[in-house]
C-alpha cells in the first residue's frame, strides 16, 4: 500500500522534470516541432483533467465537455477579434464563459442520471456546437481567425512556442493541484461518497444536487481554461472543436488513461493524441484502427490503461 | 404567401419528424428493452442510405434496391449486435458509450473507405418524380409525401406489432421483467436480438427514405442520431408513443424555427442583428424546449411504464 501510495507520488514529479525540459529535448534532437505538439498535448490534459472531475469522481458521463471547451475558446476568440489581447483578461473570461455555461445547463443536467445525463449533456454540446456555426459575425461554419496570441501584461512573450509551452505545463500543473486538492477536501468527499451510496449521503444531511452542480461548474471552468488556450495554440476557433465527437475522445482519454485518478486522463490525453499524431501521419485512415483498439479495451480491459499504475478507486 | 409557406414548411417539418421517428424508435426501443445506449444507432442509417446506393447501382430499380437494402441492414445490424454489442449486455452505460463509440469511429471510416468521401446521391423513382398541387398554388414533392406516408405506415405497424402480438407482447413483458419471461422458457437473448436487428433496420430504412432528398455521406448518421436522442428523451426513455409524439413536435419545431425566426427577431431587433441571431436561435429552439420539458418532466413527457 505505502508502496504504491509513494511510487504514485514519485511519478508525476518525475514526468513533471521531463515535460519541463521536453523543449530543450526536441529543440537537441532538431525538432522543434514536438514543442508545439506538446503544447497541444498538455492543453487537452488540462480538458481531460477538468473531466474526469465529474467523470470519474462524480460518475457523471458528461458527453459535452468538448462544448465548454469551445465556449472558452470562442471567449478568447470574440474577445481578440474586438481587440482584446490581454491574457490576464481573456483566459479569466474564457473560464467565466464555459463555468456560467455550465451552471446554467447543470441546472437541468445535474438533476438527471445515467443516461439522460449522457443524452442531456450531450444534446447541450450540440447545442453550442449549432450555434458556433451559426455565428456568422464570427467567421460561422468557417470558424474564426485568432490574429495574434494573448499578451501577458502587454507583452507578446506567448508568440514563442518556447514560453507558450511552458505557460501550459505551469497552468497544468496549477490544475493538477488544485483538482488533488479539490477531491481531498470534504466538499470532493461528498462528491465520491455520493457516486457510491446517494441515500446515505443525502441521509447525512448534504444536499447532493447543490455538490454536483458545483462540481459540474468548476469542471466547466477549467474546460473553459483549456478552450482558450487551445485558441492560442493554434490561433484559430472554429466549431469543430464542439463537436460530439470531440467530446467522446476526451472520455476515451480518460477512460482509457484511468478514471478518477487525475493523474491517469493526463497520461490518457498524452498517450491518445501521440498515438493519433503517428497513426495520421501512416495512413489517413487511421480511424479504422482506433475504433477497433477502443472496442477491444472496453471489451477486455475495463480497469483502462492507468489501471496498472494506481489501481485505487475510492 | 406567407400562409403557403407556412402549409409547406408544416408539411418538411412533418417529414423530418417522421425520419426521425424512423431513427428514434429503434432507439428507444433498444433502450428500454435492454437498457442499453446505442451510439452507434446514426450508424444504422448511414448504413441503410449506402446500402441502398449500392443496390440500386447494381439493379437500377428503386423498389428493389430498397428491399435489398432492408435486408442487408437487419443483416448488417444483428451482425453488429453478434459481434460488439451482445457483449455489452448488462455493462455500465460508461463501457457501452465507449465501445459504440468506438463501432462510429471505424464504421465511418469504412463508409469513408469503401464509397469515398464525396456524397453519393439516389435518384428519386420515376413513379414518384414530380409535383402535385395540393391547394391551388401550392405544389409539393411527390416523394416527400411518399415519405411521410410511409413512415405512417410504419409508425402504424410498429403500434400493431407492439400492442397487438404475441411477439410484441413479449418484448413489452421483457422490457420490465427480463428474468421472469426467461424463465417463462423464452429464449431471451434472441428475443433481445430481434428487436436489435428490427430497430437497425428501421434506421436503415430512415436512412434509404432521406438517400434521395439528402446527400449520402460518411458521417450523416451522426447529426440525425443527437436530434433522435432529443426525440427519446422528451418523449421519455422506453417509450414508442412518446417517441412518436415528440419526434413530430422536434421536426416541426426545428423546421418552422429555422424557416421564420428571422423574420421573427426583425419584429424585435434591427434586421442585420436579425440575422446574425436569427439562425443561431433557430439551431438553439430545440435544445431549449427539451430542456424547458426536462426542469418540469425530468422523465420525459411519456414516460414508459416500469422506470
Amino acid at each position: 500500500m505505502t508502496s504504491t501510495r509513494r511510487r504514485a507520488g514519485w511519478l508525476p514529479l518525475a514526468l513533471f522534470v521531463v515535460a519541463a525540459a521536453w523543449p530543450m529535448i526536441a529543440e537537441m534532437s532538431g525538432n522543434p516541432f514536438w514543442t508545439v505538439l506538446a503544447s497541444r498535448m498538455l492543453i487537452f490534459a488540462i480538458a481531460a483533467i477538468s473531466l474526469d472531475l465529474i467523470l470519474g469522481y462524480g460518475a457523471m458521463v458528461s458527453f459535452g465537455q468538448a462544448g465548454a471547451v469551445g465556449i472558452g475558446a470562442y471567449s478568447v476568440g470574440i474577445a481578440a477579434s474586438h481587440g482584446l489581447n490581454e491574457g490576464l483578461i481573456v483566459l479569466p473570461l474564457a473560464v467565466l464563459a464555459s463555468g456560467l455555461f455550465s451552471l446554467v445547463t447543470g441546472f437541468v443536467a445535474v438533476r438527471t442520471r445515467g443516461v439522460y445525463f449522457i443524452m442531456i449533456t450531450l444534446a447541450f454540446g450540440q447545442m453550442i456546437y449549432f450555434t458556433a456555426t451559426s455565428l456568422s459575425a464570427y467567421g460561422g461554419d468557417d470558424g474564426l481567425t485568432v490574429w495574434s496570441r494573448s499578451t501577458i501584461f502587454g507583452s507578446g512573450i506567448l508568440e514563442d512556442e518556447r514560453v507558450f509551452y511552458a505557460f501550459v505545463l505551469i497552468l497544468l500543473a496549477a490544475v493538477w493541484v488544485l483538482a488533488r486538492l479539490l477531491v481531498a477536501s470534504p466538499f470532493g468527499k461528498v462528491i465520491t461518497a455520493a457516486r457510491q451510496n446517494e441515500a446515505r449521503v443525502e441521509s447525512l444531511g448534504f444536499d447532493i444536487f447543490a455538490h454536483r452542480l458545483a462540481i459540474y461548474t468548476i469542471s466547466g471552468a477549467i474546460a473553459g481554461l483549456a478552450g482558450g488556450l487551445l485558441a492560442n495554440h493554434a490561433e484559430f476557433v472554429s466549431p469543430a472543436y464542439m463537436n460530439w465527437q470531440r467530446s467522446g475522445e476526451l472520455i476515451v482519454m480518460v477512460v482509457l488513461g484511468g478514471m478518477g485518478t487525475l493523474f491517469g486522463p493526463i497520461a490518457g490525453a498524452l498517450a491518445y493524441l501521440g498515438l493519433e499524431h503517428v497513426l495520421a501521419g501512416f495512413w489517413q485512415h487511421w480511424r479504422i484502427i482506433l475504433g477497433p483498439l477502443l472496442i477491444l479495451v472496453v471489451l477486455r480491459a475495463p480497469g483502462g490503461l492507468g489501471s496498472f499504475i494506481k489501481t485505487r478507486r475510492t | 404567401m406567407s400562409l403557403m409557406l407556412m402549409a409547406v414548411q408544416s408539411l418538411n417539418g412533418l417529414q423530418l419528424g417522421i425520419l426521425l421517428f424512423l431513427i428514434a424508435a429503434g432507439l428507444t426501443l433498444v433502450f428500454g428493452v435492454m437498457d442499453f445506449i446505442n451510439l452507434a444507432h446514426g450508424v444504422q442509417y448511414m448504413a441503410g442510405a449506402y446500402f441502398a446506393v449500392t443496390a440500386w447501382l447494381l439493379t437500377g430499380n428503386f423498389m428493389i434496391a430498397v428491399i435489398l437494402a432492408l435486408a442487408a441492414s437487419l443483416a448488417f445490424g444483428l451482425l453488429l449486435q453478434w459481434l460488439v454489442f451482445r457483449h455489452l449486455m448488462g455493462r455500465d452505460h460508461l463501457d457501452q458509450v465507449l465501445a459504440t463509440f468506438g463501432v462510429i469511429l471505424t464504421l465511418n471510416e469504412a463508409a469513408r473507405m469503401i464509397w469515398g468521401p464525396s456524397p453519393l446521391s439516389l435518384p428519386i423513382p420515376e413513379a414518384l418524380s414530380g409535383s402535385i398541387v395540393l391547394m391551388p398554388g401550392l405544389l409539393y414533392p411527390v416523394y416527400r409525401i411518399g415519405i411521410i406516408a410511409a413512415g405512417l405506415a410504419v409508425a402504424l405497424l410498429l403500434w400493431l406489432l407492439i400492442a397487438r402480438t404475441r411477439v410484441g407482447m413479449l418484448v413489452r413483458a421483457g422490457a420490465t421483467h427480463a428474468p421472469i419471461v426467461a424463465a417463462l422458457g423464452i429464449n431471451i437473448d434472441r428475443l433481445f436480438a430481434m428487436v436489435f436487428g428490427f430497430g437497425a433496420m428501421l434506421a436503415g430504412f430512415a436512412g434509404m427514405m432521406a438517400a434521395p432528398i439528402l446527400a449520402v455521406e460518411p458521417s450523416m448518421g451522426d447529426n440525425l442520431l443527437i436530434l433522435a436522442f432529443v426525440v427519446i428523451v422528451i418523449g421519455g426513455i422506453g417509450s414508442v408513443r412518446g417517441a412518436f409524439l415528440a419526434a413530430l413536435i422536434i421536426g416541426f419545431v426545428d423546421t418552422m424555427g429555422r424557416s421564420f425566426a428571422t423574420d421573427l427577431m426583425k419584429l424585435f431587433l434591427s434586421p442585420s442583428a436579425a440575422n446574425d441571431v436569427g439562425p443561431a436561435l433557430a439551431s438553439m429552439l430545440i435544445y431549449i424546449l427539451m430542456a424547458v420539458v426536462l426542469f418540469f418532466r425530468p422523465a420525459g413527457l411519456f414516460p414508459a411504464r416500469g422506470t
